[in-house]
């Protein structure tokens, strides 16, 4: 009986936590979504959500995230592979590991220097003869840094189920008759599935609702439901087209997470 | 056409400076037999495995196959396939799609499949458990499926990794005898890698003894325990009473202050030789019979016998296995037959030491 109390009081920092600053907010989220802008409620911000204005954002959103994360990956993927394989792979992983310590914003501002007019990046270009370029502000330059910025978050779990893989699988391929493209196909990839899966999660869900790079690097040429929410909230102080927004955001979140969702498998 | 399936011809395997893992070893495997490669860990017995395998690359000298030189094919081009010591099995597939894996890749049609797999499961008695995963099997029945994913691509050779050090004792030796079946059945060649000399003795038609990356001896289970060639396979392989000795002449050897009669012949006069006696070959018997006098000093219940050991006045220890029990502190005769003595030469290659006794052999023959 004592027992259960006590630990019950263990969990009570923890429940506080969730119903404060996790429950709470997205009640709150939930409430502001039925009022319009002069405070009446109204379902109308649901409606305006499905008008093509919004779809346009939704669907740019996703398109910008489903690219953020797929270069991601396709970068993330042999790096964790090549990782594995070196001496000293904690070492690199580290070093790879260290960029997502410095804050977003700085490193946006270092991208600014980087890309700007009369950057580095320009002064190579002009260097090797291709000239100066529109780079910042330019999808590119908005892919590129949001990748920059995620791909740690993808190699980590991708590294972590290469790690865990029994070598001898491999071996055990190859003695089969499994040429090396193959034994990767059939052997490395479904083992690795799941790394893959979690490093998709945690790059394209946050890469769905990015705002600040958006402004600071695309320059507002990339609008996103992120922005907008950012918009509503800050600008046209329409908070309730906001949390409709944001809803629908922890909607398709929720989505995503169910389908990606690992089924754990014994190994 | 001959019966020879692999050869090793002078091959070093050795990584960078470290001493060589395998020192210019040659040997031949012959078509459809049991071989058993037996040593310390870290005898070259799993390189040898691999470089059949084509995991790993000889240093230098040869291997053939059939005749062929096979140093450059890769693993997935050879006609061998392996049961690794983990087994290996694939976790994401079922038992089914394991033993599949290597006739999906020879793209075989897939009602062929089906037959073969069932075919291979039943001949490791696993009928009805082709849609388990591999995660819901036991240790044993992990064993097995390794096995009939190695048998069902018909291969010529296949190497077993020490593929039951993982079972306990029970299943080990059940599994000894059904290895041993299987391979009798199959007629393939296995080749079975193991530390445990038990194991090599019951299963083997052939087998090698390694240390320190060279082969010490090779022969039937009962020529090796017999006949060891020195005293690393008389100690590695069952238990060994070993004394050193001096050959007086033909068929008298000196050993602990006593000349006995003995088998051996063809050594140098008052050659230094090394004395073997097996524990079992000694009877404990009175003072006045015994050939040896000893004072029992320890005595252990093995089960099947008793293990007492006893040293004589020199200090030497002597091993005994005996049904009967002895008093700890006891002054005991030994007694032996001389054909329970094997002399041993110091440094003696196995070409020699065959050659010594094959001479036996025919001089034991002439005499009758």
């Amino acid at each position: 009986m004592n027992n259960k109390i006590t630990q019950n009081l263990y969990l009570l920092p923890y429940a506080l936590w969730i119903v404060l600053f996790v429950i709470a907010p997205l009640l709150l989220v939930l409430y502001y979504s039925f009022f319009d802008i002069e405070g009446h409620f109204s379902l109308m911000n649901y409606m305006n959500f499905f008008t093509p204005v919004y779809m346009k954002m939704a669907f740019s959103s996703f398109w910008y995230a489903f690219l953020i994360t797929f270069i991601s990956l396709i970068f993330a993927y042999p790096t964790a592979y090549l990782l594995t394989k070196t001496r000293h792979k904690q070492l690199w992983l580290l070093l790879i590991i260290v960029p997502s310590w410095i804050n977003l914003l700085l490193k946006a501002y270092a991208f600014l220097g980087i890309f700007g007019t009369k950057g580095i990046a320009n002064s190579f270009l002009e260097a090797i003869g291709v000239g100066s370029k529109q780079i910042l502000f330019t999808d590119f330059s908005f892919i590129f840094v949001s990748v920059y910025i995620f791909i740690p978050f993808m190699i980590l779990p991708i590294f972590n189920s290469l790690n865990e893989m029994n070598p001898s699988l491999l071996d055990a391929a190859n003695d089969l008759g499994a040429s090396k493209w193959t034994t990767f196909r059939r052997v490395i990839f479904p083992l690795t599935i799941n790394g893959v899966k979690s490093g998709c999660q945690v790059v394209f869900i946050p890469a769905l609702s990015l705002f600040m790079l958006t402004r600071l690097i695309a320059g507002n040429r990339v609008i996103t439901l992120g922005t907008a929410i950012e918009q509503h909230f800050l600008v046209t102080r329409d908070w309730g087209m906001g949390s409709t927004i944001a809803v629908f955001l922890i909607i398709i979140m929720f989505l995503i997470m169910s389908v990606t969702g690992n089924r754990k498998r014994g190994v | 056409m001959t019966n020879e399936i692999i050869q090793f011809r002078n091959v070093t395997k050795q990584y960078d400076d470290d001493p060589a893992v395998l020192d210019n070893v040659s040997f031949e495997i012959e078509r459809g037999k049991f071989y058993t490669l037996l040593g310390p860990s870290g005898c070259g017995k799993t390189t040898i495995l691999r470089l059949i395998a084509g995991f790993t690359e000889a240093s230098e000298g040869d291997i053939y196959f059939n005749g062929k030189k096979i140093n450059d094919v890769p693993a997935n081009k050879r006609q061998v396939n392996t049961v690794f010591q983990d087994y290996a099995l694939f976790p994401h597939l079922n038992v089914f799609e394991n033993v599949a894996f290597g006739l999906r890749i020879k793209k075989m049609k897939n009602t062929e499949i089906q037959i073969k797999v069932k075919e291979a499961l039943s001949f490791v008695n696993l009928e009805g458990y082709e849609t388990r995963e591999i995660r819901d099997m036991s240790g044993g029945q992990r064993q097995r499926v390794a096995i009939a994913r190695a048998i069902v691509n018909e291969p010529e050779v296949i190497l077993l990794d020490e593929p039951l050090s993982a079972l306990d004792l029970k299943l080990r030796t059940e599994m000894q005898y059904e290895l041993r079946e299987l391979q009798r059945r199959l007629g393939i060649t296995f080749i079975f890698v193991t530390h445990d000399q038990e194991e090599a003795l019951a299963m083997s038609d052939e087998i090698f003894v390694l240390n320190k990356g060279k082969i010490q001896q090779s022969g039937t289970p009962i020529d090796i325990y017999d006949e060891p060639i020195n005293r690393f396979v008389a100690d590695f392989i069952g238990e060994s009473n070993i004394v050193e000795g001096s050959m007086i002449k033909d068929y008298l050897v000196e050993f602990v202050g006593g000349q006995f009669e003995c088998v051996d012949r063809g050594l140098n006069p008052d050659e230094p030789v090394e004395v073997v006696i097996r524990p079992e070959d000694l009877e404990i018997t009175t003072l006045e019979r015994g050939k040896l006098k000893v004072r029992v000093d320890s005595q252990l219940f093995r089960g099947v016998h008793y293990e007492i050991s006893c040293y004589d006045i020199y200090g030497n220890e002597w091993l005994v296995h005996s049904t009967k029990r002895a008093a700890v502190g006891d002054e005991i005769g030994l007694y032996f037959d001389p054909e329970a003595i094997h002399v041993m030469r110091f440094g003696e290659s196995e070409a020699d030491f065959d050659r010594r006794l094959e001479a036996y052999t025919h001089g034991v023959v002439h005499e009758q």
